[in-house]
Order: structure tokens, then sequence, then C-alpha cells
């Protein structure tokens, strides 16, 4: 399986992103936000955490639009796999490749800290390697993750089982008004309606090493590497 | 010719920053104010020197960048 990371002027976390494919045994190589294709063979692409363009206008609002996103959306409409993490999830939003709109946080604090995550179905190409309805632990570091979306929107999200994470306790419960920032239902990542893109807000990447705190995340990774190579 | 854009969320969108300034406005006694919405202006100069090209150019800004959508209003004025 080959990914490629794409890093838009601001992006941070890229490094992280490629370590954590690599862990899995997936080749990654970065690629430039202002090259207008992905390299020949690219099965998944990633968006990276970070602050592209300083998060002027809105988050993700400006690389939404970048040459690069045109290739990725292609990619997506090939049936391609893409994955947005942290500001990646904004700017998959920003380009319609994904529901709703991630606002700031609802008490306007930037938060960073170790956070449960509920894993809500471990049948897609994200999640093989999880067990559904499992808790795991991972970093969040964010000031807009706050997931909102129209009624209607988020209505549809439910009933077609697109949300892919929901913030819950170390049980795994998920409890009203658990969410760190906000989030409608507290959604911490949704998947687009064929389950091929999926954006969210925590790090998996970060939790790839017991040294640095666990390896939950890497889990996310090794589900990518198995669906390529059982496809 | 010169434009001014105005972009604001939609009625019912919380919006936590209008809140702040809502209670800091509050905090500091200033009197009679019932809630603050915060949005964004942007001040353009165009080319154009057509009104309705320049309203149909302004309109393709905010629908492809300056506004969401999703959660945002935008207003055009000409000035």
């Amino acid at each position: 399986m080959r990914a490629a990371v794409v890093m838009f002027p601001g992006s941070n976390r890229e490094g992280d992103a490629v370590r954590a494919l690599r862990a899995a045994g997936i080749e990654a190589a970065t690629v430039w936000h202002g090259d207008h294709e992905l390299p020949a063979g690219t099965d998944l692409a990633v968006l990276p955490g970070g602050f592209s363009y300083g998060d002027y206008l809105r988050c993700g609002a400006i690389a939404g639009r970048s040459p690069i996103m045109d290739a990725v959306r292609a990619h997506a409409g090939r049936g391609g796999l893409v994955l947005g993490i942290c500001n990646g999830f904004q700017i998959l939003v920003e380009s319609g490749l994904l529901p709703g709109v991630l606002m700031r946080n609802a008490d306007l604090r930037f938060v960073c800290h170790m956070q449960h995550l509920r894993v809500q179905r471990a049948d897609t190409p994200f999640t093989t390697s999880y067990r559904e309805g499992e808790a795991i632990e991972v970093a969040i570091a964010h000031g807009e993750g706050n997931y909102t979306a129209d009624a209607e929107t988020l209505a549809r999200i439910e009933g077609e089982g697109l949300v892919a994470f929901r913030y819950c306790d170390a049980a795994g419960v998920v409890k009203s008004n658990l969410s760190p920032n906000g989030s409608m239902n507290e959604i911490a990542g949704v998947y687009s309606s064929n389950f091929r893109v999926l954006g969210l807000m925590p790090h998996p990447e970060n939790l790839i090493d017991p040294l640095v705190g666990g390896t939950d995340g890497l889990k996310l990774f090794e589900s990518l590497a198995e669906s390529l190579a059982t496809a | 010719m010169k434009a001014r854009i105005t972009v604001t969320l939609k009625t019912g969108i919380l919006d936590p920053q209008g809140k702040a300034i809502e209670g800091a406005l509050r905090s500091l006694a200033v009197p009679g104010i019932d809630s603050v919405r915060q949005g964004k202006v942007f001040d353009i100069d165009l080319a154009a020197t057509d009104p309705a090209e320049a309203e149909r150019t302004l309109k393709e800004a905010c629908e492809k960048l300056l506004a969401n959508t999703v959660v945002e209003n935008y207003r055009v004025e000409l000035l």
C-alpha cells in the first residue's frame, strides 16, 4: 500500500503521520499542496494535522481549495482512501468531501489531553483491527473541533451509520455533554457515504509507541494496511 | 468599484465567541446589551464597473471561499 501525505503551509504533523504509516508497513511519501497530481499508485491520501494557512479565514478553508485538493477529490471519486486528522478533518469538511463543519470549541478553550473514543464500527477500511464498541485512548489537541451539522445532515449521518468515533469515558460509555469541545452527538470523526474517506479530530498517529503513551492509534494504520492487502 | 461583504453565522448556530464578547460587555457594565453575534467583514476593490457584474463576481467569491454556507450567511453591498 502507498500513502501520500499532503503538506500544506502550516502543516506540522506530517512527520508523525509518515511515522505511523511506516510503523504499519505502509509506504509513505509527502507531497506539496501546490502539486496537481498525487503520485502514481497512491492508495491512500492523508491530510495531516497542523494549522494550514495559519487557520486564516476559517480552519482548513484555504487549504481545502488548494490545487492538490482537486487531485484528492478525484482520488476519492475513484473510491480511493482518504484520511484527514485534526486540521486534515477541517480541510475535508471545507473541501466538501465530508459533511458538516468544525466550529470553535464550545468553551473557547484549546483542548490538549488524552481522550477516550468509542469505535462505532469495526467493518471499515480504517477500523478492522478494532472491536466495535471498544474504547481507545488517543490524544486530542485542537481549538476548533466542535462538530456541527444541520438537523437534516445529522440525521443522515446517524441514519447511514457514518459516525466513526464518539468521545466517551474510559468504559466506552457515551454520554451527552461528555465531548471536550461541544460536538453534536459527541462526534469525534465521520465517514463519507462509501466509508472510504475518514476525518477525525483526535490524533491516532501519536499513539503508536508504548514509550510515548500507548499504541491504541496504531491499529487504525494497521487496519488500512490490511484492507489493502486483502483488497 | 468598492464593495463590502459581511459574513455572519446563521440563526441557531452556537457562536461561542459572540457569547464571550457578550459576557465581557456585561462585565464592563455596558448597559442594554441583549446579545452579541460575531461575524466578518471583507472590504474589496474590484476591477468591474458594471454593478450587476460586480455582484456576480462577489457572490462567486462568497460561495467559493469567503463564507461556509453550511453555517454562514453573507451579504454583499456595493459602496
